[in-house]
């Protein structure tokens, strides 16, 4: 369709609109795309619009990036991809970026003259699903339809997934933690009542939807909506903020919880980058703090999870600082930045929308995640993706996060971070990591403390299980970071405690264990999470469940390697640390459990951050992995010869190889493979 | 002229701004982008350039002017011209942009007044063999002929 130069909306309407595209043209298909282009200068926009009509999409131009916004906002399905320049006059390309991934949800493709890696990386970090270097040739532009579609085959799959893990959950009892509200079901009285509202939420979801069309009906969060919901989570406060109560709060009718779960996270994500961009404007770094992508959630965590963070002396004063500033809305560091988020609401959602945009790493790992369901024994309520963000997020902050919020999050979580992974290049994918890993442990804390045991309470239990073959108690606790999902939290809870007291002495036979700091332990909780979510390690009982799933997840060995490879591309640094550190860590961090439920694997991030980037940690890790390698039986099991370790190593490496430059972003540089136990 | 001159001149012209690094490949992806819906795709681009790169021209030539020089704001406008001059296949000047970004790191002044110096240069040479370029298209146009594609 030729709509003609500087046409402004053409299409639609509304849900037939949104779902036009792919129902409408499949004969022609990619053809009829809606594409949105935002860059100042004026002769690539010419270029780019006259490319883009060749390839037979619909386009709009635009020279600024507020007209741009505005005619997204006022035309919320009226679009399929937007196409932004970098360096824009009125606003930030990757400002805007966050606006429309946040207040849209739809794909954004970045493109500068710029072809720095920092550049790029912000880019993924953003959340972009792509980065193109200019001069942009057509050949690039005429298959930026795939982003839309894998951002809807995303979308959906979560759905599903949520779906079979809210019947999954439903099966299970459990101890309702106090946090469980928001997510998943299990807490409020009944799984089955949660999981049936789900199912609800979600059949009233798909009745919207065009059947044809792949894309969901999305809740577009306006200013006045976004507003409702920041003075929602204010009122409830950051840390108690859940997605049930300010759903309740908000009293929007046909908003559902999952919509609020994942705004909330995306808000957090936000507010933890705002702190931590005050820390290091230069962002793409390994410092929990200072990765100001990092940084999001940190405003959830504020108070008690800031507290718990700096007690167990993980949390970097200064981080600590930075979080309670940017709960408090204050800038904690040099200065602006945290005032952003009360300034201007629109930023929350920006940061939080990159941020959930994960690495691709992320994506495999939630497809790999998918099919194994690690807690098997232990109903998961964990999807598989969640599994797989879990691990990830092992290394990365997001990954706590997500636990944290639960399942609904979790799923949204997953989804974005399947997007995000999907969209995201290589070098994204560890800036996710490192992103995720600071969110992640921000999140952690809080989780613990409210809501979201899950995640501790996994990989303690996975630590009994190996140290004393406790393997109930493993069960849960390595589940549980995967699985937000309500009945994994109950489980953690249970697990937790009982964990706390059995990781404890697991640590000192581990021998080297106890003697390992805190950080170190966390670490090791963190990549043995990330390992046992791989696919754990035979060496574990709980494992044994899993072995039942190995067929239909992941194959263990395949999973350790895609998740290798996930985790390899989203953050190459981390990629050393996983392979062993994962191992031990995850030991570590199991028996940290014990005391927040997901802290310990916060903890290891958090130390982790403390050290101030990657390598210190890794420093700190490799050491461990010594100790814990020579003194863990488990880890040899953790690197079960099922798993092919080697192979993993080998996909590490590769993948640390192919992230070569982004490693060094990362600071991972140093221990990258040398240190890698293989 | 007949058609047929024109035309040779024509190619031989433009494959000589082609071999000289005038224009590169990107140059050819926007004839190719010009079809019977935009018979005029390549001059309207083009003059876009010219406009836009004028004024950042002028606007890097005050910028550079001040007592004390905006580096940043160099650095972006010199961002700018590498950006619009890439698109439209002016290969000259977008080499010359990528030492100005260099001292505009620097923040040297000097060096930053060479670059603008040679960039204005390339500009002009370019603008002019464009615009010769184009005139020869409407001689063969006037003619009756069609305009060569080049491959």
């Amino acid at each position: 369709m030729n709509l003609g130069v500087g046409s402004v909306v053409k299409t639609m309407s509304g849900a037939s609109c949104s779902v036009s595209w792919k129902s409408n043209d499949n004969n022609q298909f990619p053809a009829g795309l809606r594409v949105l282009v935002v860059d100042d200068d004026p002769t690539c926009l010419r270029i780019l619009e006259k490319m883009l009509r060749n390839c037979h999409y619909e386009v709009t131009k635009s020279n600024r990036a507020e007209i741009a916004l505005s005619l997204l906002r006022e035309n919320r399905n009226g679009f399929d991809i937007v196409i932004s320049d970098v360096h824009m006059p009125d606003m930030d390309g990757f400002k805007l970026l966050e606006h429309v991934g946040l207040e849209m949800d739809l794909p954004v493709i970045m493109m500068s003259a710029d072809d720095s890696k920092d550049v790029v990386m912000k880019g993924v970090t953003h959340g972009a699903c792509d980065y193109l270097i200019k001069p942009v040739r057509i050949e690039a532009l005429k298959n930026i339809w795939q982003h839309v579609i894998r951002k809807k085959k995303h979308e959906r799959k979560d759905k599903d997934f949520d779906q079979s893990a809210t019947a999954e959950e439903g099966d299970r009892q459990q101890k309702p933690p106090e946090d469980l509200d928001y997510s998943s079901s299990a807490n409020e009285g009944g799984n089955w009542k949660s999981s049936k509202r789900r199912k609800e939420e979600e059949d009233e979801t798909e009745e919207r939807d065009d059947s044809s069309s792949l894309k969901k009906p999305r809740v577009v969060w306006s200013v006045e909506l976004h507003q409702q919901f920041v003075q929602a989570v204010n009122q409830l406060g950051i840390d108690k903020a859940v997605p049930k109560k300010i759903l309740e709060l908000m009293n929007v009718p046909g908003l559902t919880r999952e919509n609020v779960a994942s705004h909330l996270q995306k808000y957090r994500l936000y507010l933890r980058r705002l702190s931590g961009v005050s820390q290091h404007p230069s962002g793409l770094n390994n410092s929990f703090m200072g990765h100001p992508e990092a940084t999001y959630g940190m405003s959830s965590f504020n108070g008690l999870e800031l507290q718990a963070l700096a007690a167990t002396g993980q949390l970097p004063a200064q981080s600590l600082a930075t979080l309670q500033a940017a709960a408090l809305g204050r800038s904690a560091t040099k200065g602006a930045t945290i005032s952003m988020p009360l300034v201007d609401q629109r930023n929350l959602f920006s940061f939080e929308n990159p941020k959930l945009r994960f690495p691709e790493g992320q994506q495999q790992l939630n497809n790999s995640n998918k099919q194994i369901n690690l807690l098997h024994g232990i109903p998961t309520t964990m999807e598989p993706k969640q599994l797989a963000d879990l691990h990830q997020s092992s290394h990365s902050p997001s990954f706590v996060a997500m636990n944290m919020q639960g399942n609904s999050r979790v799923q949204q979580n997953n989804a974005l971070l399947m997007h995000m992974s999907q969209q995201q290049q290589q070098p994204s994918r560890a800036q996710m990591l490192n992103e995720t890993n600071n969110v992640s442990q921000v999140s952690r804390p809080p989780l613990s403390m409210s809501q979201q045991p899950l995640s501790s309470n996994g990989i303690p239990g996975a630590v009994l299980s190996r140290s004393g073959g406790i393997v109930a108690n493993v069960r849960g606790p390595v589940y549980s970071p995967v699985s937000q999902a309500s009945p994994m939290v109950d489980f953690s809870l249970n697990q937790n405690t009982e964990l706390q007291n059995n990781s404890f002495p697991l640590v000192s036979s581990n021998s080297g264990m106890s003697t390992m700091t805190s950080k170190r332990m966390l670490q090791e909780e963190v990549n043995s999470d990330i390992k046992r979510s791989r696919g754990f390690p035979s060496g574990y009982n709980m494992f044994d469940e899993l072995h039942q799933q190995k067929s239909q997840d992941w194959g263990l060995s395949s999973v350790g390697s895609t998740f290798d490879a996930s985790h390899h591309s989203t953050i190459p640094g981390t990629l050393d640390i996983s392979p062993s550190m994962l191992v031990q860590q995850g030991i570590s961090s199991m028996k940290r459990n014990g005391q927040n439920g997901i802290s310990p694997i916060s903890d290891a991030f958090s130390s982790r951050e403390e050290s101030g980037n990657v390598n210190p940690m890794g420093g700190n890790l490799l050491t461990v992995k010594a100790e814990q390698l020579h003194d863990a039986s488990y880890q040899s099991s953790f690197f079960p010869g099922q798993f092919g370790q080697d192979d993993l190593m080998s996909a590490l490496l590769k993948q640390q190889e192919s992230v070569g430059p982004v490693e060094t972003e990362f600071g991972f540089d140093g221990y990258a493979l040398d240190n890698l136990p293989v | 002229m007949e058609v047929g001159q024109l035309q040779r001149s024509f190619i031989e012209y433009i494959s000589s701004l082609f071999n000289e690094g005038f224009l590169d490949a990107q140059f050819s992806q926007l004839q190719q982008l010009q079809d019977e819906s935009n018979p005029d795709f390549v001059v309207e681009v083009v003059s876009l350039f010219f406009e836009d790169s004028e004024r950042l021209l002028n606007d890097l030539t005050m910028a550079l002017d001040q007592p004390n020089v905006d580096f940043k704001q160099v650095d972006a406008h010199v961002h700018q011209l590498k950006g619009s001059s890439s698109s439209v296949g002016a290969q000259r000047v977008k080499n010359c942009c990528v030492p100005f970004r260099n001292v505009c790191e620097e923040q040297n002044t000097e060096g930053c007044l060479r670059c603008l110096q040679q960039i204005k240069q390339e500009y002009l040479l370019v603008k002019n063999k464009l615009q010769t370029l184009f005139e020869l298209e409407q001689q063969i146009v006037a003619a009756g002929g069609a305009i060569p594609m080049m491959q």
